[in-house]
């Protein structure tokens, strides 16, 4: 049991980080009043930038493995942020609605990348021949019960995830930026009569929702994929979910991705574990659905979600 | 006449995009836009295809409008296709009886399947105002792995496990008459199914005190709930209707354009319903037309990566950039507005100018 506990860690780790970033990226944009629907496209954008960057780097720069990965994240969240950019102006300036917005993101992302991916290599997919590769953590994988767990096959991504989680927790919650932004999805109107800028506090936010997920599916691509095939599988659809599961703070959303991280892991690797081939396959696999939307239900009278995200900005009204 | 004018920029706009794309990544758009039309339209057995392909997104299409009327955004067309499918397919394989008794039972279960997976997000949106967008993409996910799972359980083919065993002839929508006059295309009966739809959705919204109803809740739910229309109710309906007509939608896939079900596939059709709705500005009529349109980008993109090496994707690519377009209509009103505005100066200082002579 121990040991199948130590093989799933890792496993579910690797899983949850991409949730977490594009989850993150989500409640950025929804606290400044901007629902994003399109993260599922712009973890395709960045999933593309990343693959195309890295495929690109490997035969131009050949023996650089591990710095053309740096580069190519780099360029999946630069990309996501200037993709997302469609987004923030139809939705801010143009007052289209969000959700229909969101989904031709979803819809341009889809079919754009796959088009160009076909110009570039004949077929659909740009493989990786190299993976980001795993490590573990200095003297720290040596520590009894939590060494094998959490600092065992490790990426250094997900250090750094952390940390934006962490810092983005502090800034929302402790710094002016952070009150005005929220003061955005809650009521405009009133941060406008204070003074902000909520036009710009909402690109702000979608900007930095864009370039989480560009990020996001930059990650999903080097250490989950592998290769870039024209979809991210529902993730992006996901951290929507865990956005709301997590109700709108980083650490509820860490607790969502988490959940979501280990059921999928659980599911996948259900077959090949004793304890678990007594479930029918399909409950697993349905499960973490399932619990989002009894999750949806239970949280509905007690919901946090941002008053005014969705809604388009009309500064005269009171 | 405006939504008309704002739905046909679009799609300018779309085909302009297109072929920037086409352009950029090193081909002739004039000769793409040839093989996409003539691969759709060349001959009456391509012609055939093209409505066929249209077909499943004129339902899913009406399905995704109709909830639009009611203020609800059904983005889970796809997964209450694929169950209203799947229930349709149960019957079509373990029934026997003669195809009269069967299309029939196979229409009304594809109509069931569909609204069942719709009364679920309806239900949580009327009762614990849950976010349909969200509930309905669960049940897509939901949708998926149970077909995942049960069709190589319950419907297994022969040979291949991943897709379900062929309906025999009887219990599709294919009909010979049909197919020969369109020269051996795959064009069948779910077309006139849509277009009976279509005509009764249509009757439904504009003719009905139901349709006044649920377009009142959709417009502002507190002012319908007001003038004493049970919103909940009309909520739940709506979802209702429009699982129901991606359930049919389901029946003309799986069950007419093809002949089984694929496991681990969400139907692309269910995602377009939208791109369908929204173009068609959420009429009936309007939903069949922009219906066929799509169903000529799709069916003329294998010939037009045939003849050229232009990827196939170009037509997905086209439909998504109409669709920003769409969804970004605000721009073109301002820009109908303001012309028409000029318009009315321009005649008003005529006059005024004859007056003073």
């Amino acid at each position: 049991m121990w040991t199948t506990i130590e093989q799933i860690f890792p496993y579910a780790i690797k899983f949850t980080i991409p949730l977490l970033i594009v989850a993150l990226g989500g409640l950025f944009s929804e606290r400044s009043g901007i629902v994003n629907i399109g993260l599922e496209g712009l973890m395709v954008i960045g999933s593309f930038a990343s693959a195309f960057t890295i495929y690109k780097l490997e035969t131009a720069w050949p023996g650089h493995t591990l710095t053309s990965i740096y580069i190519g994240i780099l360029v999946a969240t630069a990309a996501g942020l200037v993709f997302s950019l469609l987004h923030a102006f139809a939705s801010i300036h143009l007052n289209a609605n969000q959700v229909i917005s969101g989904t031709a993101i979803n819809m341009i992302a889809g079919a754009l990348t796959v088009f160009l991916s076909r110009n570039i290599t004949g077929s659909g997919n740009i493989r990786m021949t190299n993976p980001l590769p795993p490590f573990d953590v200095w003297g720290l994988h040596k520590i009894p019960v939590l060494g094998p767990l959490i600092f065992t096959n490790t990426y250094w991504t997900t250090w750094v995830i952390l940390l934006i989680v962490l810092f983005s927790s502090l800034l929302l919650r402790k710094t002016a930026f952070g009150l005005r932004l929220r003061a955005c999805g809650e009521y405009p109107q009133a941060a406008e009569a204070a003074g902000v800028n909520v036009r710009k506090m909402r690109y702000i936010g979608v900007l930095i929702s864009g370039a989480f997920a560009g990020l996001g599916g930059a990650i999903h691509l080097v250490t989950i994929a592998g290769e870039f095939n024209g979809t991210v599988s529902g993730l992006g659809f996901l951290a929507l979910a865990a956005l709301i599961f997590g109700q709108w703070r980083p650490i509820g959303i860490l607790g969502a991705t988490l959940f979501f991280g280990f059921a999928s892991t659980i599911a996948n690797v259900s077959q090949v574990i004793p304890a678990l081939t007594e479930f029918p396959p399909i409950l697993l696999k349905v499960f973490p659905y399932a619990i989002t939307l009894i999750a949806l239900v239970v949280f509905s009278k007690t919901s946090q979600a941002p008053k005014a995200a969705g809604e388009v900005f009309d500064s005269g009204k009171r | 006449m405006r939504n008309f004018i704002i739905s046909l920029s679009a799609v300018v706009f779309g085909l302009i995009g297109g072929a920037i794309l086409m352009a950029v990544t090193g081909h002739d758009p004039m000769e793409g836009y040839r093989f996409l039309f003539q691969g759709g339209l060349k001959n009456i057995s391509r012609f055939g295809d093209t409505l066929a392909t249209g077909t499943p997104l004129i339902f899913t299409g009406l399905s995704v409008a109709f909830a639009f009327r009611t203020g609800l955004f059904n983005i889970g067309a796809a997964g209450q296709m694929l169950f209203g499918g799947f229930c349709a397919s149960i019957i079509g394989l373990k029934l026997d009886a003669s195809g009269a008794v069967l299309i029939p039972l196979m229409i009304i279960a594809a109509i069931l399947g569909g609204a069942v997976w719709a009364f679920i997000p309806g239900l949580l949106k009327a009762r614990f105002n849950v976010h349909e967008v969200v509930s309905t993409i669960m049940m897509n996910w939901i949708a998926y792995w149970t077909i995942y799972y049960a069709v190589p359980a319950y419907l297994k083919a022969e040979s291949v496990e991943t897709e379900s065993r062929a309906l025999p002839d009887k219990a599709t929508l294919k009909a010979a008459w049909l197919s020969d006059m369109f020269g051996g295309s795959y064009v069948n009966m779910g077309l006139f199914l849509a277009v009976i739809v279509v005509i009764i959705i249509a009757f439904i919204i504009n003719k009905t005190t139901l349709g006044y109803e649920l377009k009142a809740v959709g417009f502002n739910r507190h002012s319908a709930e007001y003038a004493g229309i049970g919103v909940n109710r009309s909520i739940i309906l709506s979802m209702l209707i429009s699982g129901a007509l991606a359930g049919l939608a389901g029946l003309a896939q799986y069950a007419g354009n093809g002949n089984n079900i694929q496991i681990g596939v969400l139907a692309t059709q269910g995602y377009d319903g939208i791109a369908v709705a929204l173009l068609g500005a959420n009429s009936p009529i309007g939903v069949l037309v922009s219906a066929l349109f799509f169903g000529l980008l799709y069916s003329g993109r294998g010939f037009m990566n045939a003849m050229t090496d232009i990827p196939p994707e170009i037509a997905d690519s086209i439909i998504a950039i109409i669709i920003y377009f769409a969804a970004t209509s605000v721009l073109m009103n301002r820009v109908i507005t303001w012309f028409l505005g000029r318009r009315r100066a321009n005649a008003g200082s005529a006059v005024s100018g004859k007056g003073k002579v």
